[in-house]
Parts: structure tokens; sequence; C-alpha cells
């Protein structure tokens, strides 16, 4: 498979902040190495980057191409996925274009069908992911995909994935996860260190680094400034403690945070998959087949896409006593069934078994309802 | 002690000066095009320009320079809503441009809220759309559906209902009629959504659809549970603005 190099044509119309990352991810595809699209956290990143391929996550946050993607898919469909295959189609994202492959999961049908569409104009792997997590059934069909997916790669990119560098890029992985572990842990301060927006801005630009090893140790070296500053200015001021859950935020969505902060709360732990979701659990390295230990790991995701879906609920569980969490907010993006449907059992979970105060707001990738998310917020956190 | 609380809302501006727990004075103006400028002359015509301790609420809570502080509708209401009727369990607000439910705990604390803020149906603006097309004055609305059979309306999105009403009124329905069916429309949709709060007790219906007796009866049958009301309970987010004020000082 020929690797992309080339700008697009759009690239002229860019502003600046987008043409440094087109420059930067051209930059990257001239040293001869592939990049991977991922769209979920699901995706087995370790397979990737065991061939030495950057890894970029192509979940979009902002409605600058929602328009586009009308014009193909219906308008009541969730904001991520139109946002998302309309930057596919528009060029405008620098780690969609310059991707050699996409890989998607069958997490929901909303993003199965879009899938479809995004194959005609870009290479797409769809990995088919079983929705019960707790069948030996399931963890075979899994395991056989991830398989697969690496079948495919090694078919693709003309190259062999051997178990050792598996190894080696769980390893690296796991390294990954614990250095981010550590930062949002900084959320379990009380008084707190860290403002949640803070928290939330680093999480999501990890996603977009391309050297894993320099991710690592920026975040690593971020904890302890976070720390040491802690130690010697003190801490922020005590606020109502929010545990937010639900869809996944970043970009335009970090409305919900700003209006949790702006309005006396404060942010202190991310549930959802820009958060601990995929990131708490580590894949087991003393397992010599690499295989069923990334599946163990990527079955475990409790997204709501899963029925049952146990695994969630115990990470809410632990999340809101470790975190002394005064209070959930739950994010669900218009059209997300599976989420708005969980819903009901999140807030009867946090209201009852863990009796403390729950509310949902939905939202999508518009400003509009900035006003409304504002009172609805300020009005929760009068309420603690 | 003086305090003043003013409720900026959608179509209405509210304000009510209470002195040692008791209302002095209470004043309603039309929002209008500016609501700076109305909550700005609602202050003025409550403090005489008297410095006295003011809590702003509603959509335009901001807007007032010289508030003391400003509280969401929602804590608001509760609190009006508490100090007119005292033994209530929840709150049914219906106003201008949205409509909100409220759970009381044991001490008359909001315990869970719900707002619908995304549209207009089942909210003051679409009884005022509908008025109009009836050619209707708003104020003689108990009296003009007095006695009438309500007419089915099945669509409760205030751009579709338009059209059904039109076509309504093209088979021959009397107006009447389709008023009642539209008052019965919202207050079976606003019983669905209070629903989804387990609120055992007494309700009490604020906001400025509280005022018609016709929604009161519609919106008591659709719960199938005591509903209260009070003539103040327009006033019910600026009296706690109020009631928030005394306290503080």
């Amino acid at each position: 498979m020929e690797i992309r190099k080339e700008l697009p044509e759009i690239f002229e119309e860019f502003s600046e902040a987008r043409r440094n990352g087109f420059m930067a991810a051209k930059k990257f595809k001239e040293s001869n190495r592939a990049m991977i699209g991922t769209f979920c956290t699901f995706m087995p990143q370790e397979l990737s980057l065991a061939m030495n391929a950057a890894t970029v996550s192509l979940c979009a946050t902002s409605d600058e191409t929602i328009g586009a993607a009308e014009q193909d898919l219906p308008r009541n469909l969730c904001p991520l996925i139109k946002s998302s295959y309309g930057f596919g189609k528009t060029d405008k994202c620098p780690y969609f274009y310059f991707s050699d492959l996409v890989v998607g999961e069958t997490t929901c049908d909303g993003k199965r069908k879009m899938f479809e569409l995004m194959g005609e104009y870009k290479p797409v792997h769809v990995m088919r992911l079983p929705n019960d997590p707790t069948t030996k059934a399931s963890f075979d069909a899994w395991k056989n995909e991830i398989i697969l997916f690496k079948e495919v790669l090694e078919e693709k990119f003309d190259t062999v994935i051997t178990d050792e560098a598996i190894k080696n890029a769980i390893n690296l992985k796991n390294r990954e996860r614990k250095a981010l572990k550590d930062f949002y842990a900084l959320g379990k301060f009380k008084p707190s260190a860290i403002e949640g927006s803070d928290i939330l801005k680093v999480l999501y630009g990890s996603t977009f680094k391309f050297d894993r090893e320099e991710t690592i140790q920026e975040v690593v070296a971020l904890t302890e400034k976070v720390k040491a500053s802690y130690e010697q200015e003190g801490a922020l001021e005590d606020k109502p403690r929010i545990l937010i859950t639900g869809c996944p935020i970043g970009g335009v969505t970090e409305k919900v945070v700003k209006a949790i902060e702006d309005h006396g709360g404060r942010v202190v732990f991310y549930e959802n998959c820009m958060g601990a979701k995929a990131v708490e659990d580590l894949v087991d390295e003393n397992n010599p087949d690499v295989f069923e230990a990334l599946t163990e790991k990527y079955l475990k995701i409790g997204c709501s896409c899963m029925s049952p879906n146990p695994h969630r609920f115990k990470m809410l569980d632990s999340s809101i006593d470790e975190y002394q969490v005064d209070a959930v907010v739950e994010v669900v993006l218009q059209a997300c069934h599976t989420y708005a449907i969980e819903s009901t059992s999140v807030k009867s979970f946090v209201n009852k078994e863990k009796n403390i105060p729950y509310i949902s707001v939905e939202t999508d990738y518009s400003t509009s309802d900035v006003g409304q998310l504002n009172t609805r917020m300020a009005a929760f956190i009068e309420m603690l | 002690m003086l305090s003043i609380g003013i409720d900026s809302g959608s179509s209405t501006t509210k304000g009510v000066l209470i002195k040692d727990g008791h209302i002095e004075k209470k004043i309603m103006v039309a929002t209008g095009p500016n609501p700076r400028r109305t909550i700005e002359e609602v202050y003025q015509k409550l403090s005489e320009d008297e410095n006295v301790y003011c809590v702003t609420t509603g959509y335009g809570r901001d807007l007032l320079e010289q508030r003391d502080k400003s509280v969401t509708e929602i804590t608001c209401h509760a609190k009006g809503a508490v100090y007119l009727c005292s033994d209530i369990q929840g709150i049914i607000d219906i106003g201008g441009q949205d409509s909100k439910v409220m759970l009381l705990d044991d001490h008359k604390m909001v315990k869970d809220f719900l707002m619908n803020d995304k549209c207009a149906a089942g909210t003051g603006r679409f009884i005022e759309m509908i008025s109009r097309l009836l050619h209707q004055d708003l104020c003689d609305l108990d009296d003009y559906v007095k006695d009438a059979t309500p007419a089915k309306i099945s669509s409760m999105c205030t751009v579709f209902a338009e059209s059904e009403v039109i076509g309504l009124l093209a088979q021959n329905t009397q107006g009447p009629d389709i008023g009642l069916g539209v008052i019965r429309g919202i207050c079976e949709r606003t019983a669905m959504f209070v629903g989804r709060l387990p609120i055992q007790g007494k309700i009490f219906f604020s906001g400025g659809l509280s005022n018609f007796e016709s929604i009161h009866q519609e919106l008591s049958k659709a719960l199938n549970k005591e509903v209260v009301t009070h003539p103040l309970g327009q006033y019910a987010g600026a009296i706690g603005a109020a009631v928030i004020g005394q306290k503080i000082r």
C-alpha cells in the first residue's frame, strides 16, 4: 500500500493552527511510516503500534463539517458520527487525511452504517464488536476479530507483526496508561490540585500525538509539576466535586465542563471514553497469548453499546468513592440511543446505591444551548 | 429588613419587595425586546433609589448591574413556592418559554429537577400562539373554554400544532373545543414530564399559566393528584429571590 505524503488541495484555506497540524502530520509521513486512524477506544492500538505506525483518534468534536455530512447522512444522527464523517469527506482533518487506514468498530448502528459510506472514499476496516461482554462466545469472536485485524494490517502494509513486537507495544501502551492514570488521579486531591477543564485538555490532547514515548514523558512531567505546585502554592478552593459520565466529550462539548466550573463546581473525574473508561485497566503482560490478553482488556470497556454493561457500573462505583464525588453529570449526545437509555439505570444507581445527586444533559456540537446548559448546571450545583 | 427579588423571564419581568418576611410591593411588566432596560425599571420602581439588597433570577438574571446576587430560577421557584404554600413536595412551573418540575426533600430543599427548555411545546408561548390563531384574548381563556368538549390535538410541536389547528378550523370544529383540546394536550404532556420524578405529596403550580383555572383543573386531572396554586403563583420566582435575600442579610 502506498503511504500518503502530499497535502490536500484545500490546504491553503486553513487557519495557521490547522496548517501546522497538517505540516506535522506530513513531516511524520515523510519518515515513511503509516498512520492509522481510529474512532473508538475498542480498537487495540497495540497492533498498529507494533508495526511502528502512528495511531491517531479521528473522533471529531466540532460542528464545522456537519453540514457537509448531512448531504449524505440523516439529520437526526448523533453529532459525533456526522462530524467525523464530514471531516473525512472534506479533507479538513490532518489526521483523517493522512490516515492510510481508518479502523471502525460496530459499536452502534449509526457508526456501523456510516462506515459503509466512508468506505467509498477512504480505506476502512471495520471490527465487528460483540455486544455482550460476559460470554465465551463474545470473547472468542472478539479475539478472532483482533487476529483478523492484525492480518489486515500485515497484508495492507506488507509487513509482519510478531508476537514480540505486540508484547513491546503492550508494554508501551501500559506505560502510557499508567502515566495518564497518574495524571487524572490528581483529581483525587481534596481540596483540588487542578481544574477539571485542565485534566480534560491533557487527556484529549494525548489522543493526537504521534510519538507515544514523548506523550508519556510529557504527561509524567506535568503530573510532577502539578504535585509540586500543590505542595508549594497550596490547593485550589474547595468546591462541589463532580464526576462526568456518558458520551465522549472534548472540543465543543467542553462547554459542559465550562458550565460546571463557571458555576461553582469542579470536575474531578471523567468516566467517559475521553477519560478513564479505556485507560483504567491495563493489558496483562504476563499472559503468553498476546491476543487473549488484548481481548480480555478491550472487551471490558464499559461502553453503553454493551448489554449487559457491568464494567461501567463497577467503575462508577469505585471512582465515586475514590474521588469523593458529590454529584454525577451525564452527558448524552443527541440521538445516542444507548447512552440515553442507559441513563435511566445510571441515575437509579447513582441516586439509590451511591446516594448522591445525578443530572443528565442532552447536547450536540453547536453552541446554541450554552445558556440553557449554564442555567441547568448552576441550578444543579445550587442544589448540592 | 428589606430585600428585592426580580425574576427576568422570557415574557414578563416580575419583582417583589419583601420587608421582614412580608411582601410589601410587587410589579409585573412585559419583558419586551430590551430585557436589560426592563429589569432596571423594575429595580428602580421597587428600590425607590434606596440601596436595597437585590437577588435576581430568570433568563435575564445577569443583566442588572445593581444586583447583589443571582440565583437560578430552579432554586428561586422552589423557595417562592414554599413561601406561598409550605406543605408541598413538588413544583410545576410553566413559563413563557420553558417548563420545569422540581422535587423537594423533607427540608423543602430542591432534591431533583427537570427542565424542558428545548422547545416551546407545552409552554406559555404555545398557548399564546393558539390564542392568536383563534382570535381570542388570552385573558378570557377560562370563560372561552368553559363547557367546551376538548378536540383531540395530537401534535404537541408548536409548529405542527399550528397547521393541525388550522385543519380543525377548516373542518368547522368550534374554537372553544380546540382551545380546551390544546390545554388538555399540554397538561397531559406536562403530567408525563412530572412522572419522571417521584413526587408523592402535594404539587404547587407556578408560572404565568397557573393563573388560568381551566389549566389548573386539567393539570390536576392529568396528574390525578392534588395540585395547588396561589394568586401570586406567577411571582414565585421573584418571591423566592427576595426570600433568599432576606436570609443573606
